[in-house]
């Protein structure tokens, strides 16, 4: 993963002014728009720690709403988001809070039916770290497919099965499980997109409590 | 194929009697999948959206993000209105320029990162100002951000371009290290030039702490701008005489990176020490975490 590529070095056309507190806090806001995916009409954010206390003058929320509104990180918009009509029409609270147990750059979002953290890692990488009470991780720079299994043997092998007949490379596996016996999170990255029929023969075979295909985010 | 240290570029340059910009487009084809026609096009956006964010900046003149700036970009164009830098029309462009960008950063502005957004007023005010002072045609302006981000990609795999991680040395450091050679290539010096205007760049830079008042990208980081895009000047100058750097550029490289990992964590972007916590710092750090001082923001 060590690679860096010159575009990366000149790279990306952003609002300011920082990348792990705007144009990360955009990110984190796009990609929990994609974990959602349904019309967000209401939801509480919590901000820790630095994107709490440094947050404001960076525009980290204005960032987050931006980004949960579907704005890139390059639209100038951010800076007057909470003034749009787009804005106007969602229902949200800011909070910010200090906790020694968070990542410093950490946020949470609060719907009726889902919770999700995300943190922002540096130079305007992110990673969405928990969804409900499963602990995952996702980074945005690939397509996922995130699942909640029953844990029982040898699901895991079927599923990648599946995905590798379908001819996708898989980029890496995770898994949490909450507690034996019960059920497991499994966090799949793949190298391409995966078929509409291919998560359906996923369905048809595992059954799984949950199943989402989360698109990585754009440059 | 890859290349990761300066020695190498040089070596495979040599062998290979291919320029810089072909073998930094030949590696991005590489590792992007993308051809060097799309590359171009990306690079052309990037070269407008720093001419957009300079010439934003330059004519604005309103408060920062942070409320500790905006203001300095305008003062200086005015001055220059009246007193002309002794030093000639392109000091005075490469300054107002590179004010322009980080204030317009600190304003919420679209900018570069380039490498990272605290440092983004460095690498477009040496290009930009050099393309019109100089009349630089299309295909080479191209050329020269990417000389500019292979310099940056060779740095970052040893020190990655962050304040976090080895300090202001990492950031504004390394985008002076950036321009300097660009700038060496814009004037069609050899690749040992090139590389010698880099290791000069980085080599005056070491230890450079990241300690923003506030934790903004503030204080000290909009005025660090012009200062670091002069001192990438004041790099090509001696490396254009042949000057050499005694340590070579991957053991300068070699030094930032250890210099940035004995650096106290209080110095790398925590704002817990230094310029961070002077004592007028702590007085403008106390209106900071109340309801009353995010809903004044929000204004
Ligand atoms: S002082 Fe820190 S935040 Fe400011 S430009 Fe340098 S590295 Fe970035």
């Amino acid at each position: 993963m060590n690679e860096i590529s010159i575009l990366d070095i000149i790279s990306p056309i952003m609002v300011g002014p920082s990348s792990s507190h705007t144009a990360g806090a955009v990110r984190i806001g796009l990609l929990v728009r994609n974990i959602y995916n349904k019309k967000i009409k209401k939801v509480k954010i919590i901000l820790y720690n630095s994107y709490a206390k440094t947050g404001p003058g960076h525009g980290t929320d204005k960032g987050i709403i931006a980004g949960l509104l579907g704005f890139n990180v390059d639209d100038t918009i951010i800076k007057d988001i909470f003034n749009t009509p787009e804005a106007s029409k969602l229902e949200y609270i800011i909070d910010w809070e200090e906790s020694f147990t968070r990542h410093p750059n950490s946020v949470d979002f609060i719907f009726d039916d889902m919770t999700i953290s995300a943190k922002s890692v540096g130079g305007g990488e992110i990673e969405v770290d928990r969804i409900n009470d499963f602990s995952l991780s996702i980074n945005g720079k690939y397509n996922v497919l995130v699942l909640v299994v029953k844990d029982k043997p040898s699901t895991l092998a079927r599923i990648a099965d599946i995905i590798q007949k379908n001819d996708i490379n898989i980029a890496s596996i995770n898994c949490d499980r909450y507690a034996r016996g019960k059920n497991t999170s499994c966090c799949i990255a793949l190298d391409g997109d995966i078929k509409n029929s291919a998560i359906e023969e996923i369905k048809k075979e595992i059954n799984p409590c949950l199943i989402r295909y989360i698109n990585k985010l754009g440059q | 194929m890859d290349i990761k240290t300066f020695q190498e570029l040089k070596q495979t340059i040599k062998q290979t009697n291919k320029s810089i910009v072909q073998i930094a487009f030949e590696l991005e084809e590489n590792s992007s999948n993308l051809n060097k026609n799309e590359l171009k096009k990306i690079a052309k956006k990037t070269l407008k959206a720093m001419k957009e964010a300079i010439y934003t900046g330059l004519s604005a003149k309103s408060e920062t993000n942070g409320k500790m700036g905006g203001f300095d970009c305008n003062k200086q164009v005015e001055f220059y209105k009246n007193h002309p830098s002794v030093f000639g029309r392109l000091f005075e462009k490469i300054i107002c320029y590179a004010l322009a960008t980080s204030e317009e950063n600190a304003r919420m502005g679209r900018i570069v990162a380039c490498p990272t957004a605290g440092a983004c007023g460095i690498v477009p005010s040496i290009l930009i100002s050099c393309f019109e002072e100089f009349d630089i045609d299309k295909e080479k302006q191209i050329n020269s951000l990417l000389v500019a981000g292979l310099i940056g990609k060779i740095i970052a795999y040893k020190v990655k371009p962050a304040g976090a991680t080895a300090g202001c040395q990492a950031e504004c450091g390394t985008a002076s290290a950036m321009a300097a050679g660009a700038m060496a290539y814009l004037f069609d010096y050899d690749i040992d030039i090139i590389i010698n205007a880099a290791a000069l760049a980085i080599k005056n830079i070491l230890g450079l702490t990241c300690d923003p008042v506030r934790g903004f990208v503030e204080v000290p980081c909009i005025k660090r701008n012009p200062f670091l895009a002069i001192h990438a000047a004041v790099a090509l100058e001696l490396a254009s005489a042949k000057i050499e750097s005694v340590i070579p550029a991957d053991e300068v490289i070699d030094a930032m990176e250890q210099t940035g990992a004995l650096m106290s964590a209080d110095l790398k972007e925590n704002s817990k020490a230094g310029l961070a916590k002077t004592k007028t710092a702590i007085i403008m750090d106390k209106s900071c975490f109340t309801k009353k001082y995010y809903s004044e923001l929000n204004d």
